[in-house]
């Protein structure tokens, strides 16, 4: 309530006086406040899956932090970087904390990423007007896989080592191109110091300042759009005598106190981690990285770190490297593709019919799936497994067109849905 | 001073107008990818990498026969494999389980380019990262290794995605990997020496 007066107070042309005016006079401070929060309504029927947008961020801000004390110990070079890490977590005060607050940072960040397009696929909250809302989430996505990347082979461990082969070779399967490319990325004729100080030029300059660009983008687009909801209704169609919408509240206070609940949910659940199982038994933190990078000795399984791991298990369940490299490309574009391919009348799960519920529980199975074989050796039932759940994956992305279209949908509500509480 | 009022006037010459922003504006992009040259140059391998790339040697007398051995040339692992008579013989009859049995896609020098893919039949070098993604492939060289079945001819089992090779690093039907194993320029300089990365012996005294 209080917020709201100082608002009014203020677009009263010089009721105010004081350095609250002079400051106003020369900076747009309670605009800005008045058009991002206070006076930006937000559909009141938001429910849990709403938390994940200001846990991202919260995230972010954390892992600028965090990242920047371990800058100020690490020593990025072939020579130093495995050394420093452990410097970092045996001799530093509070070191490994700073540390352990990062690497679970990254898993975390992945963790309500993935929950936030969930949601957007839920809700269908990536359809017009939100195209490119979406767009930009998918581009922070982007940065934020090669923000990750580049982080782990930071310390210089084993794994780090021989993700980094795994990973920059993909880029020599593309052709004619693909070798020469692969030693400009790498600087040398194999992995080595100077491909690892400019991944530490990129992830630690580079990639967080584009990072930071996508989610500004990001922001602005949803200014404009408003959020989406669980109804999957635009609540700007119905508009009270205020010119609010009747189906809205305030951004601020009413979920800035909201969005606090869950950072305080999600801070335990975070610190629980960090102090007890900051490895998660070599989810978060593989052990072959607690050894140090050695080019003439592959760790017995390479695998990437769990987010990357369903399109890790795509990249192999084709036995062929150009043809596998080409499924994972296509695995992620597909995502970019989201908002033409559904072409269904409905936003919200809700409203959509049973073809709809079916394919999206089929797409989760199997990216769950490929998430845990892409983990697994490639032997056996694995592999069969894989390219099975490969095959629903694609099969979800390439008959959308269709099945979104074909699917029974029910009448969507004039106003949202909402028990007051 | 009164003609230059003309200059004045609140017309635009906006055909004019447009064809310098558009002038303007190329110009300024040829410049920017002049000027990103040195900067995506920079990232080519150094003067000191490039040194570094020299060629190894090996004493192939320190070499068991039958035994493999790994040097580094260019930071890559690069497998000698001393051959057995029966070794050699195990390359033949399964051409037919092979993608590529006469290498006509992979990468190998011309003098390499044969079935047992080597100047001299006895000597094997390949580069030991695997042709899929890069990892380094073990060695399972026993016949119908347990792990293998008994077709395996032995060879090599990559432990990343599991790509097979035979002792001549030909890459097996099945495998993500879809050429051979790579194999360096190199030469004997004498009998009992190898020097990977120079192809003639004349040039070979390093």
């Amino acid at each position: 309530m209080a917020g709201q007066q100082q608002v009014s107070a203020a677009g009263g042309a010089g009721s105010k006086q004081g350095f609250r005016a002079w400051l106003n006079k020369r900076m747009p401070v309670d605009e800005f406040m008045s058009s991002q929060l206070t006076g930006y309504y937000a559909p009141k029927n938001f429910n849990i899956w709403y938390f994940f947008g200001s846990l991202a961020l919260l995230v972010l801000v954390m892992q600028l932090v965090t990242g920047i004390f371990l800058t100020m110990f690490y020593k990025p070079g072939e020579a130093t970087s495995f050394d420093s890490v452990e410097y970092i977590m045996r001799e530093v005060d509070w070191g490994w904390l700073i540390r352990y607050m990062h690497s679970t940072g990254a898993s975390a960040f992945f963790i309500v990423i993935y929950l936030h397009m969930f949601r957007a696929f839920l809700y269908g909250s990536y359809k017009s007007p939100r195209e490119l809302l979406w767009l930009m989430g998918m581009l922070v996505y982007l940065a934020l896989m090669a923000e990750a990347f580049m982080g782990y082979v930071l310390p210089w461990g084993n794994m780090s080592f021989w993700g980094a082969q795994v990973i920059v070779n993909i880029f020599g399967t593309i052709p004619v191109i693909g070798s020469g490319l692969v030693e400009w990325i790498r600087g040398d004729y194999g992995i080595a110091d100077a491909t690892l100080n400019r991944f530490f030029a990129l992830h630690v300059v580079a990639v967080p300042l584009i990072l930071l660009g996508l989610v500004a983008l990001h922001l602005v687009a949803l200014r404009q759009t408003g959020s989406n909801n669980p109804d999957g209704i635009e609540i700007k169609a119905k508009l009270g005598p205020n010119g609010k919408p009747l189906d809205g509240i305030p951004f601020h206070p009413y979920y800035t106190v909201k969005d606090i609940v869950g950072v305080g949910a999600f801070l335990v659940v975070f610190a629980l981690i960090v102090f007890y199982a900051p490895t998660v038994g070599g989810l978060f933190l593989e052990s072959a990285n607690f050894e140090g990078a050695n080019p003439v000795s592959t760790p017995p399984d390479i695998t990437p770190v769990w987010y990357f791991t369903p399109f890790y298990a795509i990249l192999r369940a084709i036995p062929d490297q150009r043809l596998g490299a080409l499924a994972m490309l296509l695995a992620i574009v597909a995502f970019f593709l989201l908002p033409w391919l559904d072409r269904s009348p409905v936003r919200s799960i809700r409203y959509k019919g049973w073809i709809s519920k079916l394919a999206l529980t089929i797409f989760v199975i199997s990216f769950v799936g490929l998430g845990f074989l892409g983990m697994r050796p490639p032997e056996g039932a694995y592999v069969v497994m894989g390219r099975l759940f490969a095959a629903l994956y694609f099969l979800f992305w390439g008959t959308m067109w269709w099945w979104s279209k074909a699917d029974p949908v029910k009448p969507v509500p004039e106003r949202v849905t909402y028990d007051a509480h | 001073m009164a003609e230059n009022v003309v200059g004045m006037v609140d017309e635009v010459d906006l055909s004019r107008r447009k064809f310098l922003t558009t002038a303007t504006a190329a110009t300024g992009a040829i410049g920017v990818v002049f000027a990103a040259v040195p900067f995506v140059a920079s990232w080519k391998p150094s003067e000191r990498a490039r040194a570094l790339g020299a060629p190894s040697e090996l004493d192939l007398s320190k070499v068991e026969d039958g035994q493999m051995t790994i040097i580094t040339w260019r930071k890559q692992p690069i497998y000698i494999v001393k051959r057995t008579p029966e070794m050699v013989a195990s390359l033949q009859g399964h051409d037919n389980m092979l993608k590529d049995p006469k290498s006509e896609d992979s990468d190998q020098p011309a003098y390499a380019k044969n079935p047992i893919r080597a100047r001299k039949a006895d000597i094997l070098v390949l580069i030991g990262t695997c042709t899929h993604l890069g990892c380094l492939p073990k060695q399972h060289f026993a016949k119908a290794d347990p792990e293998l079945g008994s077709t395996w001819p032995g060879g090599w089992l990559c432990p990343c995605h599991g790509s097979r090779f035979d002792l001549a690093g030909r890459v097996f039907e099945g495998s993500p990997a879809s050429v051979n194993l790579r194999i360096p320029p190199y030469s004997f300089p004498t009998e009992t020496r190898l020097i990977v990365g120079v192809d003639e012996k004349e040039k070979g005294a390093a």
